[in-house]
């Protein structure tokens, strides 16, 4: 290993990681970023869930920007991580380790089984389908045929049951704490897996399936492979979720959840690990605070016809999420990396309609 | 039996809206490749642009028929020249880059959402429709309301003309040879992008259509409407076969027939659950839908 590749590999992210590991301990106060000091609970609670999208985003990562996979329904397995793993602890009394086990294992068998049947369709298609899955799941937690999840009341969790250290407001710091460890763990997963020989297959499937398949490799195999690792550490994530808010509600069931962590990956530069968490964490810093931004005096004072945008976080994510595809298709990562094909440029043949002049005609 | 006539016809109204959303997000995967999420905001601008218009544009008309179907027209071009604007000013310029394109509406969708709870209010507003609608016709016993004949009927004029325009038609045939192979349109030096703000449009007033019925089948318009019929719509193209109007629309009645059968002789939203495990059997059995099209499968 060279000393270019240690510093890199190594060095960079530990160093950035133990950074963000102080941030509880800083007792200052950033008056226009932060209402509250860094260290004060709710500060915290704001961090730990900027750093736990950082994460999630990076697990759709794996899945979108390195393998070219295009799914609507990541946010099934988040789901799952957030309500099984809840359910076991607050419907059925379980330990709270055994709960956890059971979770990873029941996602690592959805995954498996919804991964093969959306398989069987390739590009938009498989896009659709994997929207239609997590649909499904979206209306049986709604719907709640056994009494588990409360549809729309929401399931608080069982705080006897959970670890001592994460329950209670001035535990708010280890739950920090938490999420930061489950950042640093998605990162260093992802990129030994990216970087390992299946993770290298992943990527030639992303630039050129076709290729991958005359090279006498089956890209199906390769493409579950990384469907499976993504979703399962996407319900690890799940969990992770649960303690941070105290129980599951139907907010990470939507269909819009798994394209908010589309735009953040977008946005932060897709095939990137550094984008996608700067992504995730820009993004959820952002949808909370332009909330603040949009009661504030300045926008208060300003004609209706320009509030009323102003006051939806939603609407200036969206509207800086298409001038991105636009003007910068590489991300925020993109501009660190100028003149080599990045993030969506790269993407392009991947997830292309199996049909039109891109791809080769059948009999034609 | 009453019971289950009702079923069935408000399955048929239902299916009437799936096919409506579905026939336009069909023919523009087919042509363009794109899958379009915009259409739900496609579908919203219909719908809000008619309650809109009844309430400020055409309150004094005192003939509320007159008044509703003078809205509703409005709906329908607002949804289309909408359509053609997001073609023209978001999806032209990525031209050929799919997955960018895709992006975009996706972008659009979540944008145009929070618009609307940001300037109407994230609350579903009342839809006001001529009561005759809302009364009910007796057949063989069951008591079924009016508005589902509209929305069957409705559904019905659409699919025949968009057969009539794509078969008898030159831009109709243009639009049918680019979904075969666009390439070989552009050879033959015919611009295929006028056929794509044109897809657009159609798309576009077939899902205004589908919006103003959402407000009459719901009695309600509200925020997040669009998306949860365009899932529903996403599935029926899927199982329909991309790129097949024919397929779309014995898809659209399957899927919404199974739906009501379901959620009213199981248990509710039991049917939801069985549209997409019919999902996935279809997908196992022939993945490239019904209609067997073209596209979409690589298995």
């Amino acid at each position: 290993m060279t000393r270019r590749r240690l510093l890199s590999d190594w060095l960079v992210p530990l160093a950035v990681f133990g950074a963000l590991a102080l941030v509880p301990k800083l007792n200052v106060s950033i008056p226009k970023l932060f209402d509250q000091p860094i260290s004060s609970p709710g500060t915290l609670q704001l961090l730990a869930a900027c750093v736990l999208f950082g994460a999630l985003a990076l697990t759709y990562d794996l899945q979108f920007g390195y393998t070219g996979l295009l799914s609507f329904g990541h946010a099934l397995y988040i789901a799952l991580g957030v309500y099984l793993s809840n359910i076991a602890i607050t419907d059925w009394h379980w330990n709270f380790w055994v709960a956890i086990l059971f979770t990873m294992g029941v996602a690592l068998v959805v995954s498996n089984v919804l991964g093969f049947v959306s398989m069987r369709v390739a590009g938009i298609a498989f896009a659709m389908v994997t929207l239609a899955f997590a649909q499904a799941g979206a209306v049986l937690a709604l719907k709640d045929p056994h009494h588990w999840t409360h549809g729309e009341e929401g399931l608080g969790a069982d705080y006897t049951k959970l670890p001592h250290a994460f329950v209670g407001i001035f535990n708010t710091k280890n739950l920090y704490w938490l999420a930061l460890a489950f950042l640093a763990a998605v990162f260093f997963i992802v990129r030994w897996s990216v970087e390992s020989s299946p993770g290298r297959v992943w990527q030639a499937i992303r630039e050129n399936e076709q290729r991958v398949e005359v090279l006498g490799m089956r890209p199906h195999l390769y493409k579950l492979q990384a469907f499976v690792l993504s979703s399962t550490l996407a319900a690890a994530g799940g969990i992770v979720y649960m303690l941070l808010y105290n129980g599951s509600t139907l907010a990470v069931t939507a269909p819009n959840f798994t394209l908010t962590l589309l735009l953040m990956v977008v946005i932060g530069g897709a095939g990137s690990r550094w984008g996608a968490v700067l992504g995730g964490i820009l993004y959820t810093y952002l949808n909370d605070r332009l909330v603040a931004v949009g009661s504030s005096s300045t926008v208060e004072g300003l004609p209706h016809a320009l509030r009323t945008p102003l006051s939806q976080p939603l609407f200036l994510l969206g509207a800086i999420f298409i001038l991105i595809v636009f003007f910068l298709p590489g991300g925020l990562a993109g501009i660190a990396a100028r003149g080599r094909p990045s993030g969506l440029r790269r993407l392009q043949d991947a997830i292309r309609p199996d049909h039109g002049p891109t791809a080769p005609q059948e009999g034609a | 039996m009453s019971t289950f006539l009702l079923l069935t016809i408000t399955g048929l109204g239902l299916g009437a809206m799936y096919f409506l959303i579905a026939s336009g997000l069909s023919l523009i995967y087919g042509l363009m490749g794109v899958l379009n999420f915009a259409h739900g905001a496609f579908i919203s601008v219909g719908a809000y642009a008619t309650w809109w218009s009844e309430l400020h544009v055409f309150s004094g008309v005192h003939s509320s028929a007159l008044r509703f179907l003078l809205s509703g027209l409005l709906g329908l071009v607002a949804g289309g020249v909408f359509a053609a604007l997001v073609e023209l000013v978001l999806i032209r310029p990525l031209y050929n880059r799919h997955i960018e394109q895709v992006l975009v509406t996706v972008g659009l969708q979540l944008a145009f959402v929070a618009l609307l709870v940001g300037i109407w209010g994230p609350d579903a507003k009342a839809f006001v429709v001529p009561a005759w609608l809302h009364d009910t016709t007796t057949i063989a016993g069951a008591h079924i309301p009016n508005d589902r004949w509209v929305e069957i009927a409705a559904a019905a004029v659409v699919l025949t003309s968009l057969q009539l325009f794509l078969r008898r038609t030159r831009y109709g045939l243009i639009i049918r040879a680019g979904v075969e192979n666009r390439a070989m349109v552009q050879a033959l030096g015919i611009d295929v992008r006028k056929a794509f703000t044109l897809v657009f449009a159609i798309g576009g007033i077939a899902a205004a259509v589908a919006g103003v019925l959402s407000g009459v089948y719901f009695n309600v318009v509200g925020p997040d409407q669009g998306t949860s019929l365009l899932i529903f719509a996403f599935i029926v193209v899927v199982i329909g076969g991309l790129g097949s109007i024919g397929g779309s629309a014995a898809a659209a009645v399957l899927v919404a027939l199974t739906q009501q059968y379901t959620n009213y002789y199981a248990s509710a939203g039991i049917g939801d659950m069985v549209v997409v495990l019919l999902l996935g059997l279809v997908l196992l059995a022939r993945p490239r839908g019904l209609a067997g099209a073209v596209v979409g499968a690589r298995a």
